[in-house]
């Protein structure tokens, strides 16, 4: 049972390796789909232990920490490595045909190799208890995911990923020297004892610029504004799978390297009382969310306009964190869940229509109410899990997000988070007008629904949507639950 | 050289990581660019092996006679991100390649300029520029 | 320190110079003079890689995209204006951080206090070799280097996936790109097999001198690389076939996750290589010398693919 914790990690991470040696497209295939249920599987039990029993410790090569390297697993990182391992075996179900049309075949085993990669490095960022080797994770999800996002078939595919490269590789660098600088104040890399040995030394102005180069860097990773100038290309020109699966979980682990490190190392006290981050966070959040809504109303390609919303949603998140309540992170925490519901979702059902039509833009996307209705179904009732009308997803976490606003009586910025919620009315709206308002383009051939191991990933993330919409016991139950944990009852 | 001024490394390693993230963000040219990244990186390990050195210390390698040994573990950090900086280097060359293929320049506002105009000419994004295959 | 104002010249002329080839070569100046920093400052493993690494394969790779994207850089249109006030504040920042920092060799910081002091005291008894950065490396700290030799592994993959390893007529045998030096043939001959000697050295004798499996894997790469550049790719490829490369490269990763794998099944943690045998040590030993055997051929073979790769690539007509 322990070893399950280096397992989730280290079956898809291997299983990469073996898809370069079996170098054929349908097998390679295979190896990704079982090594991702493998880890949902195992991400299901890791969960269900650590929210009974408490966090589990694994040491790996059998050094105790501090001085090897160890997994910690508790309830926010089993948590979101839930989410990571869930979005990944159903999008590896989703790949099979997606990935056949869009990728040159020679390469499709490279390419399976190259998303186990971007989701074991994921899968690592969340489950290890060590600093250092948290920036590792990192460089190998990121090298495999600006690979994957440059086999895109547009050209920009290839300057986007440049760009992300630059940006993350900034970024990472920056980590890499807040990192330093804390190791250089406590002797430590272990999170644990980082944690532990900080409030000795947090008035030191090491500490300080270690803090302010780690949030910088996470901030870069997680595309917050203004740092998200990567983001609305690296997801509009990649692959249809690599997208989804991005959307659905990178900025979320993101998310969760900024809840760790701020919120649990630094602790509440250092990071959002001695340091103005909370005030930082609202303000950038508040940002992220009006101009990521705003240039999303004008979009007339669908990915792009769901880049730019993932923008304004990370914002959400963003400013549940800086709330510093318990109902704020719960918000946050909730959001990342839900958030991956709906962009995965979504994502998906664009793949699905880009498998069929091509291009998906506005133009083409008039009257596909009637040319593919079950995947434009499953767009329009994502896209109102993004506006966040009751009984979605959507609307729990905004309902807290607003709750938590309230609670410390900011009306402007409870305001600002509904008028932010108008504007993906907007864009949602121009979504549901084309496919159902317009006829077709005249020639338009007639189109058959995508295979159904396409649709089956996509309606499932919409149930999901809808379920966690309406069954909130156990989603808000585990967020609040790490809430507490992190901010602490008095927060 | 343990008697020299402590902070002098620290601050000529911020000015040399400074001088290879200012080739990053100023410079056009995707080549440069990356020489700027590892410009940067490189002066990163300097800082951590600086934070390292125990004065009057030797190399962590055992040997008669010896007591005073400078830190292994900033060491062992800085060959992870050795490679990983190669590693990163080495992705974003290849890139560069492809671009240029697709493209014809490896000058961002070039790259840029190409862009919008495939934009303007097809009216709608994402038309126009089908990368070629190999 | 005229170590470091020689660095900060160079990283001065690199920033004005256009011509790139020059920019490249001042920065495998650059990282030469930063591995003769890290011998100063006892880091010896740190220096030979980066020697190896900055200086050596980073500016080949340079060089070889230089080959394919032109030499010349054109004036930057922008002002250097936001960049050098993101610098300054970034700059300013980092300042303000080392002035608390602990003196340089202050033996009393708490980096040498806390963590530190096991590896060097136990670490030769624990784990049984001399060298304590191969210790920490490959034992301690094995985790790590787990993932980066799959970061090197997924650069592969990258490089592949977006070039691939083309054939072509400059690739046939016979044809080299710098023509027929006979000087040159003879020498880089008499030296080649010193390379290669030099190569397993480094890697067999990592736990008691400097080296270990990553150096060894980027020397034994080099000398492919030098053979190919006086004989031509086509003969290199002779030798080595780029379709083992990637074949050998996840065979490398495997043979590393086989071992951590191999303790599993016996009841330890993952990567725990007192498995390995009856007798703790004996078994680090094992351990470390089979990890860094699979991280010498991930590294050998993944930088002569992404060589392969970009040096045999067709100039974009």
């Amino acid at each position: 049972m322990d070893h399950l914790a280096v397992l989730v990690v280290i079956v898809p991470l291997m299983s990469a390796p073996v898809c370069v040696l079996l170098d054929r497209s349908r097998p390679a295939w295979l190896t990704s789909l079982v090594a991702a249920w493998f880890s949902f599987g195992a991400a299901v039990m890791l969960l269900l232990r650590v929210s009974a029993e408490g966090p589990l410790r694994y040491s790996l090569g059998g050094w105790e920490a501090p001085w090897g390297i160890e997994f910690r697993i508790d309830v926010l990182g089993g948590y979101v490595l839930l989410i990571v391992t869930a979005v990944a075996a159903l999008v590896m179900v989703f790949a099979r045909h997606s990935v056949e049309q869009e990728i040159p075949h020679d390469r499709i085993a490279r390419f399976y190799a190259a998303l186990l990669l971007v989701f074991a490095g994921l899968a690592g960022i969340t489950v290890t208890g060590d600093a250092f080797n948290l920036f590792v994770f990192l460089e190998i999800s990121s090298l495999a995911s600006y690979a994957a996002i440059s086999m895109g078939r547009d050209r920009r595919a290839l300057s986007a990923s440049f760009q992300y490269l630059v940006m993350g590789t900034i970024g990472a660098t920056f980590i890499l020297i807040g990192i330093g600088m804390l190791y250089m104040m406590t002797g430590t890399l272990n999170m644990i004892d980082l944690a532990a040995r900080l409030p000795e030394v947090s008035d030191s102005r090491t500490v300080r610029a270690g803090f302010a180069f780690l949030t910088v860097g996470i901030g870069l990773k997680l595309a917050l504004f203004p740092l998200h100038l990567w983001l609305p290309n690296a997801y509009a020109y990649a692959p249809s799978t690599v997208t989804a699966f991005l959307a659905a979980t990178a900025t979320k682990v993101a998310v969760y390297a900024l809840l760790r490190f701020v919120l649990e190392i630094f602790g509440v006290e250092f990071s959002l009382h001695a340091m103005p981050l909370d005030r930082i966070l609202v303000f950038l959040g508040l940002l992220g969310i009006l101009s990521g809504s705003l240039v999303a109303v004008f979009q007339r390609d669908l990915k792009r306009m769901l880049a730019y919303s993932s923008v304004a949603q990370i914002g959400y998140m963003v400013l549940g964190i800086g709330l510093a309540s318990v109902t704020g992170v719960t918000a946050a925490i909730l959001h990342v869940f839900n958030h991956a519901l709906m962009k995965g979702a979504l994502f998906l059902a664009l793949g699905a229509v880009a498998y069929r039509v091509g291009a998906v833009t506005l133009r083409e996307f008039a009257g596909m109410g009637q040319r593919l209705p079950w995947t434009t179904a499953a767009i329009v009732l994502g896209g109102l899990s993004l506006i966040g009308v009751p009984p979605t997803a959507g609307f729990v976490s905004k309902w807290y997000l607003v709750l938590g606003t309230l609670e410390q009586g900011l009306w402007l910025v409870a305001m600002l988070v509904l008028f932010g919620s108008l504007l993906a009315l907007i864009y949602v709206w121009k979504l549901v007008e084309a496919a159902y308002f317009k006829p077709p383009p005249a020639n338009a051939a007639a189109v058959a629904e995508a295979p159904l191991s396409m649709l089956v990933p996509v309606w499932t993330l919409v149930a999901a949507n809808i379920y966690f919409g309406l069954y909130t016991d156990v989603s808000v139950g585990l967020a609040s639950r790490v809430a507490h944990d992190l901010v602490g009852g008095g927060g | 050289m343990s008697g020299l001024p402590g902070l002098y490394n620290y601050w000529i390693a911020v000015f040399l990581m400074m001088a290879g993230f200012y080739v990053v963000i100023s410079q056009g040219n995707l080549v440069k660019k990356l020489v700027g990244l590892s410009l940067f990186q490189t002066s990163v390990f300097i800082f951590y092996i600086s934070m390292g050195k125990v004065a009057d210390g030797h190399a962590p390698i055992l040997a008669e006679g010896v007591t005073v040994y400078s830190n292994p573990l900033p060491h062992v950090l800085i060959l992870t991100a050795i490679v990983v900086g190669v590693a990163t280097t080495a992705v974003g060359l290849a890139l560069v390649v492809r671009i240029n293929e697709a493209y014809g320049s490896v000058e961002e506002d070039e790259i840029q300029a190409r862009d919008n105009a495939a934009d303007k000419a097809t009216g709608r994004s994402g038309g126009s520029g089908e990368s070629p295959r190999t | 320190m005229v170590l470091l104002a020689f660095l900060v010249l160079i990283a001065l002329a690199a920033i004005r110079m256009r011509d790139l080839f020059i920019v490249v070569m001042l920065f495998s100046v650059y990282s030469l003079m930063t591995a003769a920093l890290f011998m100063d400052l006892d880091a010896v493993d740190v220096a030979f890689t980066e020697a190896a690494v900055g200086a050596g394969v980073t500016g080949v790779l340079m060089l070889s995209t230089l080959r394919l994207t032109g030499r010349w850089e054109r004036r930057p249109s922008h002002g250097p204006l936001l960049p050098l006030i993101v610098v300054g504040i970034t700059g300013a920042a980092l300042i303000y951080g080392t002035l608390d920092a602990p003196l340089l060799g202050d033996p009393a910081a708490p980096v040498q206090q806390h963590v530190a002091p096991r590896y060097i005291e136990q670490g030769p008894v624990e784990v049984g070799m001399p060298n304590m950065v191969t210790a920490v490396l490959a034992s301690y700290r094995g985790f790590d280097t787990f993932g980066e030799t799959f970061v090197i592994f997924t650069a592969g993959i990258a490089v592949l996936l977006l070039l691939g390893i083309q054939e072509g007529p400059e690739t046939r045998p016979g044809r080299t790109a710098i023509g027929d030096q006979l000087v040159l043939r003879v020498v880089v001959k008499m030296v080649i097999p010193l390379i290669l000697l030099y190569a397993l050295y480094v890697q067999f004798h990592g736990d008691f001198g400097a080296g270990g499996g990553f150096q060894a894997g980027v020397i034994l790469a080099t000398a492919f690389v030098l053979y190919d550049l006086v004989f031509g790719e086509g003969d290199a490829r002779l030798v080595v076939p780029p379709s083992w490369l990637h074949r050998l490269g996840a065979l490398g990763v495997l043979l590393y996750g086989a071992v951590g794998l191999y303790a599993l099944f016996a009841g330890k943690p993952f990567l725990d290589y007192s498995a390995l045998a009856h007798d703790p040590v004996h078994g680090q030993h094992l351990g470390v010398l089979l990890v860094e055997l699979g991280v010498g051929i991930t590294v050998f073979s993944i930088v002569l693919a992404i060589f392969y790769a970009l040096s045999g690539r067709r100039k974009a007509s």
